[in-house]
This record gives C-alpha cells, structure tokens and sequence, in this order.
C-alpha cells in the first residue's frame, strides 16, 4: 500500500465531505439551494445591517426555529404530539444556570451535565407512554402533566430560590466571553445562528438515514412498521430523547441570554405552546417549516406589538391572541403548513415526502 | 419431519367468540401452502397470531424449531417470517422506492444498500418505474405489489399473503401468481397464503387447509380438498372450479 | 392534627370536588360523544366566571341567580363553536382538533387578561363568610351552596340523557356514529347541542366556582388540565365516572393542601393523572356508555 501523504489524506476528506455533502443536499433542486444559500448569507451579515433591537428579534426568531426543528423531530418525524416540551428547555436553564450561578461552572460544561437529565427525562416521558400504550391525545395530556410537575415542583426548590427566580450574576464584560455566555447580543445572535443551522443540518442527515426512514414509517403506519421488523418502541424513544437534548440546549442559551429564570415562566404550558407554533404554522414533517414559521410568527408579532405602541395601546397578551388566532387559521385553511402551499408556489418543494 | 412453520391447538377467543378453535398444521420449507374458508373463519386471526400481532390464547407456533408464540410483530419478521394485510397497508405518503427501503433496511449496512436491494426488489415486481410515485396515489394492484416487494425486502424466509389475489382482475392474478411462483422456486421462498380466489389456489398451493368458523375442517392436497364434501359443503359450493 | 380538622377538609373537599365534578361531566359528555378533545374547557369555564363577576358586580345579583343565565350563555357559545368551527373539519385528523381548540383556549386566556387585566376579582356575597355547624363540623356557606348546586345540575343532566329523548338520541350518536346517520338522525346538529350541552354545564360549574375561588385570567389552563386529570381517572365516557373523579379530587387536593403546602396540592392531581394513565387507562368507572 502507497504511503499516506498529507496531500492525499487531504484529498480523500475532501472527497468524503463532498460525498457526505452530496447525500445529504443531493435531492435538493438548484433554486432551493440557492434561497437557502442567500438566506445563510443574509443571517450572517444580519448584526451589521440592523439595529439592536431588530437583532434581538431576530434572536427569538431563531429560538423558535432551533426549538421548533427539536419538537419536528418528534411531532414530525416520529409522529408524537408533546405539549410539554418547555420540561427539557427549564431543565436545560435552571441546570446550567444553577451551575453558573452556585459554582461558576461554564455554560458549555453545564450543558454536558444537562444532556444525561434530558435525556433521562425524555427516556422517562417515552418509556410510559410507549410501554403503556399512550397515545396521541393522552399522550399530549401526560406531557404536559410532567411540565406542570416540573413547574410547581421547581416553584418549591429552594435550591434555585424557588418562585423568586434565579438571577446569573451579569457583571460587566469589557468583551465577549464565549465561554461564559456573557457579552452582547451579537454573540448571542451567533451562538443561536450557529445552533438552528447545526439542528436543521442534523435534521438532514437524521431524515435521510435509517433511522430517519424508521421514523417515517413509524408516523406513517405504526403497526406495518414493526411488521417489516422496525422496533417501533426504540425509535420512538431515540426520537423524543433526541428532541429532549437539543431543546434542553435551547433552554441553556435562554438562560444565559435573559439572566433570569422563573418557574412559573419557564415552565408554563405557554412556552411549550410558542415551542409548537412555528412548526406548526410552517409545517409540520417539513424540514423548512419551523425556520418558515418562527421568522413569520416573531416577525408579525413584534410588527403588531409595534404597530400597537405606535397606537398608544399597551395590551399585555395581545400577542398571545395574535399567536391563537395564527394557529388557529393554519389549522383550518392550511393544515399542512405555510411552508408546503409556499414551497409550491415558488418551485422548491422539499423532495419526494 | 422438520416443518419450517408448526402450529399446535392454536386458539384464540375474543371476548366468547372463539375465532380460532384448536388449529394444527405444518408447513414445510419451500412449500406454497393455502388456506381457505369462508369469511370469518378466522383465518386472518390466525396469520396475526402467527405474525405476532395478537398472541395466542392457547397451544403452540414454532417457526425453524423456536417457539415464537409471544414474541412481537418486529421480533418475528427479524426471525425471518414476512406478512401482508388484508387491506393494503403501505406508507401512504412515502414514494414506492422508500416504502421498500423501509422493509430492506432491516438487513442492509446503509441506507445506500437498502436503496441499491429496493430496485433490485422493484424491477422484480415490476415497480421500477413507478419508483418515485407516492405511495397513496398508486393503484390497487401496484399497491399490492408494494406491499408484497416492501414484505420481501426483509429478506423472509417464509411470507404470509393475505388475500394479495382480492380486487385484482383475472390478468393482474395471474402475474401475482407468477411473480410468487418465481419466487418460490428460485429463492426457496416458503408461502402460506389466505385466498378466496380459488383460481390461485388451484395454480399454487401444493397443500392447502380448509378453515370454518375457527375449525380446521379438512387438510391435504388441492385436487382432493376441491372435492371434499365438507369442503364443498361449507365453502365451495358445488360448482366444478 | 385533631380529627376534625381533617373531618372539615375532607367535606370541603367533597364540596369543591361536586363543582369539579359537574365541571369534568361536561368535558365528559363532550368528549364521550362528539369525540372532541376540549382543550378550551377550563377556559371556557373562565368566561363563565368572568361573566358573573361582571354582572355581579353591576347588578349586584347572587351568582346561583345568574346560573341558568349564564349557563345558556355558554350553550349558545358551545352550540356555535361545535357547528361553525368543529363540524366542517370532522374529518381531520384527531390532533387537528386538538390544535383548533387549543388555539382557542389561548385566545380566550389573553382576550380576558386584556379586557379584565391580571389582578384577581372576587364575589363577595352576603353570605360569604357565613358557615353552618353540625357537630364538629363546620361548613362553609358557599361551599356547601355550591355543591347542592351542582348536585342539582347533574342530576338534571343524568335525568335528560336518561329519559328525553334527545338525551337518547345523543347516547345513540355517542355509541354508534354510522348507526345514527343510518337512522336518520341529524348527527352534526345533535353533536352541536351536545357541545352546547357540556358547555352549559362548565359555564354553571364556573357561577358556582366563584363563590369558592378568586378569580384571575390564567386559572383556565389549570382547570382545563384538572377537568382532564378527573375524567381520564374516572373514566373517559363515563358521567358517573366524572363525578366520582370529582370528588376524588377535590377531597386529594384537600387533604394535600392541609398535609403539605396548599400550592403543591395539583401535583397530587397529576400524579394520580400519571397513575391512571399507566395503570388503568380507561379510568375506574370507564366504559363507553354515557
């Protein structure tokens, strides 16, 4: 065998890159590369085209696209409806904050100690349901259950000074410390950018493997899945374990960006609500849909808050009615989605699903 | 004698009903093995028994010497046994290609494998062309098709058909019937199938057993079963088939 | 702790739980026939609150008073919500509905917290701190006013399923949907007057629940989730089953309020939820009569 030189070492990764990359965005037509491409660019020269405050918006935006990707994993891939999804995002907080806050732990180590409690949390929410046999509607009841468990449990916690909140200590950084999460908001606007383009990266490479492929015959026809041998049980709870640690992820950044937890917040079913919104009014299964619909939920809403302060109201909760009436509409006129009716109409519909 | 597939005084009752009384037969590897009855005999009880789907209440399955009795439906098919359904049941919103992949993921390293076996599986069937159709719009012949290549790719070494012959015409039956008899002599593949149309029957099976209300009412081979009064009584009717 | 202290909390408890129950019989009755899953249930029983507030506050006029009233409020609004935004979509999928009516529930949770604001409102009738005294056991005028009240309305309801012929007519449509059609009854109407009929219920729980609780925007979500946990545990379908939840929960909410602090006592409520889901998941009454 011929000696490995760097160059040819170099030549093979490259090779393997450009096949990984070829398998993953192979199916996709040249105009959907292209608008995600334009897209990609636009994100990241955003902080210097915009205002602060428009940079913080952006941020929640793509919250809600990196949090909607995590719950399309479940809801759309593997075909189970979580309403209590804000579990995973306050356990993710309150233990890397916690960490912070007690012992000065760095965010990023807090959330490798976060990920076996997600996950263990997702295991136990999966493991009654599917060893039980609850389903759809129940299921959605049990989650959020467990959420309100957490939140009053976590209302008691002395530990994270209960219903007070904890507060991370916000001194002042004469720079942006990355490893500590603290700085200005355009870190923060890079940290999530990264975040929602790792998660909608992972989403490709999960949906094209094997597991991807259990997972849609598992939402399509369970019981014909496992007669074609797929463990049915097992991927389901891949996909909610999966879904539990990346949102668990989302609530570490939530944590170290607003400084403040609150049970009662953090918790709430609305959280767990907003968490579902994008991907459902984007489109649910889609790979583009939560991206489609957190960017158009955050940004009609803050246009409405705008436009409602402009007017001299003050309506705490008028975005929640915006948000009801939102889902509202998707679910009768558009219930696959805005993402699939768009995607038609401007020719780059998301493959043969 | 080592039957491939053995069942032993299966029963099953649904609340009183006794859907399946009793039932014993084997199936020999490389055998095409029919069973028929009229409807509710029980004899789709009986393959989802087999299949793992519900288990039985009383007696014995074995497939290849192992009691498979209470396993569950993805246990069995990794064992090696394959089903279809009655009503047709693929993945509606995947494309024929995928429903396949599915199916011969099972025993593939990658996903590029599963894709290579699916063609290989589909060109077989017939289905080629319609590899990136989606499933749901397809026909009710190339359905059945599906489901039966999407049954195969698990690589089986025996497959239950459940009445695969229904609501096809006379043509698409007769290419089933090939397509299965192909199957059988250069795989090996041992089929157990529930049919109403007696027409396969007569084409395919070398053993065939008659069911009635739960009952195993007669056994053996197709021209001796056709004119068993029994048979004929209960089922057939005394029209010459 | 003395006995009697338990011996109160236990009654009123069982007090409470009569409201909780004929709350929970009406998601019951949805639920078991129109096979609606009523997201918006506490909220809707918010409204109702929130409407006697209001007219008690402007005409001074006792919430048990209000109660046909407002209950017929809610018919109405139950009736138009089952035939205008429930009916046309029957045949989506099952978490579609689910969605719709949590839609709305959100709506109706913020539309209160703008029109009414977030500070808690009370009833405070003339007999508000009255109590009665039977031996050792003192009871809370309200309470128990509450609670015959309910006893009353679920009795009328047990009556009109039992015997009119409506009532029967919406049991046929409950246990054979095609049957029904086949018959000739008119499915979509009597699903909306079923809606309007379990709403009517939530909304004459809401006029009795504000003479045990204050009243707050945000208390919809925990009721609908309550209303849930007691029908799901008492068994799904089953309006005996609903009360007896009922009660169960109201005297388990009780006691754990008394035994640990008062704002845990809804994880008790989910625990058994939890318990029930696991273990015997069509409830302890559960069967799918009505």
């Amino acid at each position: 065998m011929a000696a490995e030189t760097p160059t040819s070492t170099l030549a093979h990764l490259v090779d393997r890159f450009a096949r990984l990359a070829a398998s993953m965005f192979g199916d996709v037509t040249p105009r959907a590369m292209v608008l995600l491409g334009t897209l990609l660019v636009l994100l990241l020269i955003a902080p210097w085209l915009i205002n602060d405050y428009l940079l913080t918006v952006l941020i929640v935006v793509l919250y809600f696209a990196f949090t909607g990707q995590a719950w399309n994993i479940m809801m759309g891939f593997a075909g189970q409806l979580s309403l209590g999804h804000a579990i995973y995002a306050g356990l993710g907080g309150y233990i890397a904050a916690a960490l912070f806050a007690r012992f000065g732990v760095a965010p990023w180590l807090g959330f490798i100690a976060v990920i076996p409690v997600a996950a263990a949390c997702g295991a136990t929410i999966g493991f009654l349901a599917f060893r039980f046999r609850v389903a759809g509607v129940y299921f959605a009841i049990l989650t959020i259950a467990f959420a309100e468990f957490a939140r009053i449990g976590f209302d008691h916690l002395d530990f994270v000074n209960a219903s007070a909140g904890l507060f991370l200590p916000v001194a002042q950084y004469s720079h942006n410390d990355l490893w500590h999460l603290r700085g200005n908001p355009t870190m923060f606007y890079y940290v999530i950018l990264t975040a929602a383009a790792l998660v909608f990266v992972l989403c490709r490479a999960l949906l094209k493997s094997r597991v991807g492929y259990c997972w849609l015959a598992i939402r399509e026809d369970e019981q014909a899945a496992r007669a074609v041998g797929i463990d049915s049980f097992r991927y389901k709870m891949a996909a909610v374990m999966i879904s539990a640690v990346i949102t668990s992820f989302a609530g570490v950044f939530y944590a170290f960006f607003y400084n403040n937890l609150f049970p009662e917040q953090v918790f709430n079913i609305s959280r767990s609500i907003e968490m579902i919104l994008g991907p459902i009014i984007g489109g649910i299964g889609t790979l583009f849909g939560p991206i489609l619909g957190a960017f158009v939920l955050t940004g009609l809403a803050e246009a409405l808050n705008a436009t409602l302060a402009a007017l001299g109201f003050d309506l705490p909760g008028a975005k929640q009615v915006f948000y009801g009436v939102c889902l509202l509409l998707v679910v009768v006129a558009l219930p696959d989605g805005v993402w699939p009716w768009l995607a038609r109409l401007i020719g780059v519909e998301e493959g043969r699903r | 004698m080592n039957a491939l597939l053995s069942l032993q005084g299966v029963s099953k009752r649904f609340r009183g009903l006794v859907a399946v009384d009793a039932v014993s037969f084997d199936v020999a590897a490389k055998e095409l093995f029919a069973i028929i009855g009229p409807n509710g005999a029980g004899k789709t009880t009986l393959f989802n028994m087999i299949a793992g789907a519900i288990p039985p209440d009383e007696g014995s399955i074995s497939f290849a010497g192992e009691p498979i009795g209470s396993l569950p439906p993805d246990a069995i098919c990794r064992r090696g046994i394959g089903r279809t359904f009655q009503i047709v049941r693929p993945f509606p919103a995947l494309t024929v290609e995928d429903n396949v992949i599915v199916g011969a993921l099972l025993h593939s390293r990658d996903v590029g494998n599963a894709r290579a076996s699916a063609r290989e599986l589909l060109r077989r069937l017939d289905l080629f062309d319609q590899r990136n159709r989606i499933a749901a719009t397809l026909t009710l012949p190339d359905r059945k098709r599906l489901e039966v290549a999407r049954a195969l790719a698990t690589e089986p070494k025996l497959l239950l058909l459940d009445e695969v012959m229904a609501g096809l015409r006379p043509t698409e039956s007769d290419r089933m019937v090939a397509i299965l008899r192909t199957l059988n002599r250069d795989s090996g593949l041992t089929i157990v199938l529930i049919e109403h149309v007696m027409r396969a029957v007569m084409a395919l099976a070398s053993n065939v057993l008659v069911l009635d209300h739960g009952i195993a009412i007669a056994q053996g081979k197709p021209e001796a079963i056709v004119r068993d009064p029994a048979v004929v009584k209960s089922y057939l009717g005394a029209e010459p088939v | 702790m003395p006995i009697d202290v338990y011996l109160n909390v236990t009654v009123a408890g069982i007090l409470t739980g009569l409201v909780y129950g004929l709350m929970a019989l009406g998601l019951s009755v949805i639920f078991g026939v129109v096979r609606v899953v009523n997201f918006a249930h506490g909220e809707m029983m918010s409204i109702a609150m929130y409407l006697t507030v209001l007219l008690f506050s402007s005409l001074n006029l006792d919430p048990l008073v209000m109660l046909v009233p407002i209950a017929a409020v809610l018919f109405v609004f139950g009736y138009a919500l089952q035939a205008g935004l429930i009916n046309p979509f029957i045949n989506r999928p099952e978490h579609s509905q689910f969605l719709l009516l949590v839609a709305l529930a959100l709506i109706i949770v913020n539309t209160l917290l703008i029109v009414f604001g977030p500070d808690a409102r009370t009833v405070q009738t003339s007999y508000a701190f009255d109590s009665f005294q039977v031996g050792v056991l003192i009871v809370d005028a309200t309470k128990l006013y509450a609670g015959a009240a309910a006893i009353v309305v679920a009795a009328l309801l047990f009556a009109f399923f039992r015997f009119a012929p409506l009532g029967r007519a919406i049991r046929a449509c409950a246990d054979n949907y095609a049957g029904a059609l086949v018959v000739g009854l008119n499915v979509k109407r009597l699903y909306a007057l079923t809606f309007g009929i379990g709403a009517a219920c939530v909304g004459a729980a809401g006029v009795m629940m504000t003479l045990i609780v204050d009243v707050t925007p945000i208390i919809g979500p925990t009721y609908t989730l309550l209303a849930f946990v007691i029908v799901i545990t008492g068994g799904l379908g089953s309006m005996a089953g609903a009360l007896l939840g009922g009660l169960l929960i109201g005297v388990t909410e009780a006691l754990a309020g008394l035994l640990f602090t008062p704002s845990a006592k809804s994880m008790f409520a989910f625990a058994i939820l939890v318990l029930v889901l696991l273990f015997r998941p069509q409830g302890i009454l559960g069967r799918r009569s009505i």
